[in-house]
């Protein structure tokens, strides 16, 4: 993944232009694991919108999985998401009323992989993450630190190049949270997925490889 | 995603929120039953009409004066028996030319009476129009040439005066004139609430005397030859202008009566079905109301699946799916409510109903098509999801 003197602007609704990014250049390589730190509306979220192919920048190149974002349709994007990058989310984003097996299946869906091929992969990947007991349990019969960890069996399921961890532990207790992070360290070392996390937890960041630290919208560190 | 797929991601949301799904489906229901109920009345409406009127005996050519047209005037008549000998000569068969006039009159024996159509015809009546007896015989040439007062009830009258008792040989009073029951006809039941066994056949002489009249009302010609129905009619009415210049006489045919009356109920049918349509309208609304809500609702949801790789079609297809599941469900369920009400129409009540396929599959068809028409707004909204804003919903 490379970020080339991106910016990012929002329009408000007077015309009114917000710069969030104002010229990032950054590398992610294969295997990283990096924390992207800093205080809030330090653009450390745009970015990784940006990094996720959720977004496009107002100007620079963005470069994902070796592809430049900017030539890229809607679709072509979407399916670049679905095979370059997994997501996990502070609030988790489990779909409600829907069991774990099928949430981890959820991206599979969108490849266009079978029904019994998802299920077996699921599984596989929800016995990785240590719910191999959990598999027909919904959301709301899980703990906080289950339901992150089958959001990242639903991230991995896909087996994608980089993983995209937004305050992953932020909404889980320190125990709970400690063993999130433990998991993507183990993942990180065992698959060779690049693991990047948002937060701005000065723990949390003191265990990744790397940390990438930013303040108005561009970086102000970036130190192995 | 494969279309299999989005069926079951919409199943699945359907019956995650069940009741707002049944409620939803209730408007649609609701529509498509009233299109097949309505649509079987009218058609059975219909039906009813044409084989009442095939019924009455073919090649039939009517004769009245004035004009054959909803909503005219009726014109007196100035026709009388001379006339309906002149026709005669023209059809070239005496048998095959009846006249009648006809009064609203009361019908008493003892103590029992009931107020009803008495129609003076010739004897030749049953050779022209299709009626069979249930008991005794008809009025015969005899009967005609000599006005003598006998009468044949129909199954009505038979029943209001003589309850179970065979009537042959009683005596009636009609407008307080005695006359001799000589038979009765066999039942033709209701037409459209229309009783047509409400009626008693006299002599058209004997009738003339009682009503104090020279006049006939009408004729009605059993033509020798269908393909010349039509000149016919022109030959009679050429004849009774010359003889009667001050008035317009009309001929119809079956056929055209046929048209009319088929005209008219299949506009009302199509009135019917109209009133039906705006209530599936309704429910389409309903529809694409309560999947705009869903949308909203489940913001999160699509940034999610966004996020994972979904494309805006996957999340189109995905919404479009739900609402024509919604219609299609509610549809179905619809025609078979609707199956159910005409069966139990034509079962308990007196008005026709037929089952008609057309409709069914319309209904049906409508149905669907309600659930794209007004399930793409909301798909379109939810394809456009930003992922980012729809994320960060709460």
């Amino acid at each position: 993944m490379e970020v080339a003197d991106v910016t990012r602007e929002y329009q408000l609704d007077g015309g009114i232009r917000v710069p969030a990014l104002r010229g990032v250049s950054l590398t992610i390589e294969a295997g990283d694991y990096a924390a992207i730190v800093g205080p809030s509306g330090s653009g450390k979220s745009t970015l990784m919108h940006l990094l996720g192919g959720l977004d496009r920048p107002t100007s620079g190149r963005l470069l994902l999985g070796g592809r430049d974002v900017a030539r890229l349709g809607t679709a072509d994007l979407a399916r670049l998401r679905n095979e370059v990058i997994g997501f996990v989310f502070q609030s988790f984003h489990l779909l409600a009323g829907t069991t774990a097996v099928d949430n981890v299946a959820l991206p599979l869906i969108y490849r266009g992989v079978g029904r019994a091929a998802r299920r077996r992969r699921a599984t596989e990947m929800l016995q990785r993450v240590g719910l191999g007991h959990r598999v027909d349990h919904r959301p709301n019969q899980l703990s906080g630190g289950e339901q992150q960890r089958v959001a990242i069996a639903r991230a991995l399921v896909t087996e994608p190049a980089v993983l995209l961890a937004d305050e992953p532990t932020g909404n889980l207790d320190s125990v709970a949270g400690a063993a999130v992070l433990a998991l993507l360290e183990e993942l990180n070392a065992e698959r060779g997925v690049a693991v990047v996390l948002v937060t701005h937890d000065r723990e949390v960041a003191a265990r990744a490889r790397r940390q990438i630290v930013m303040r108005d919208g561009v970086v102000v560190e970036d130190r192995a | 995603m494969r279309v299999a797929e989005a069926w079951r991601v919409a199943l699945d949301a359907l019956r995650a929120s069940r009741l707002r799904s049944l409620l939803t489906m209730f408007g649609v229901l609701i529509g498509v039953s009233a299109v097949v109920v309505l649509v079987g009345i009218g058609t059975g409406a219909k039906q009813e009409v044409e084989t009442q009127v095939e019924g009455l005996g073919s090649n039939l050519l009517l004769v009245v004066p004035g004009k054959v047209q909803f909503g005219a005037a009726p014109t007196l008549s100035r026709m009388n028996l001379s006339d309906v000998e002149a026709v005669a000569r023209i059809v070239g068969d005496r048998d095959r030319v009846s006249a009648t006039v006809t009064s609203a009159e009361t019908v008493r024996t003892g103590t029992r009476e009931t107020y009803t159509n008495v129609l003076g015809l010739l004897d030749n009546t049953p050779k022209v129009f299709v009626r069979s007896l249930s008991r005794g015989g008809y009025l015969t040439k005899s009967d005609v040439d000599t006005g003598r007062r006998v009468a044949v009830l129909g199954a009505t009258v038979s029943r209001d005066l003589f309850g179970e008792r065979d009537p042959v040989g009683s005596q009636i009073t009609i407008a307080g004139v005695r006359f001799r029951v000589i038979g009765v006809f066999a039942s033709l039941g209701q037409s459209l609430g229309v009783d047509r066994d409400a009626e008693v056949h006299i002599p058209i002489t004997a009738a003339q005397r009682l009503f104090s009249t020279q006049r006939v009302d009408g004729l009605a010609i059993k033509a020798p030859d269908a393909d010349r129905i039509d000149e016919l009619g022109q030959q009679v009415l050429a004849e009774l202008n010359r003889r009667h210049p001050d008035t317009e006489f009309s001929a119809v045919t079956q056929e055209q009566i046929l048209g009319v009356l088929g005209d008219i109920l299949g506009v009302l049918t199509g009135v019917l079905a109209a009133i039906a349509g705006i209530s599936l309208l309704v429910g389409g609304v309903g529809v694409s109301n309560i999947m705009l809500v869903s949308v909203r609702e489940r913001t999160r949801e699509i940034g999610l699946r966004k996020a994972v790789g979904a494309r805006p079609r996957d999340i189109a297809v995905q919404f479009l799916v739900e609402a024509v599941l919604l219609t299609t469900i509610g549809g179905v369920a619809g025609i078979a409510l609707g199956l159910g009400a005409v069966w139990l129409i034509v079962a308990l009540s007196p008005l026709p109903a037929v089952i008609t396929w057309w409709s069914v599959v319309l209904a049906f068809g409508v149905s669907a098509a309600v659930g794209i028409i007004f399930g793409v707004a909301p798909a379109q909204r939810a394809a456009r999801l930003d992922p980012v804003v729809a994320l960060r919903t709460e």
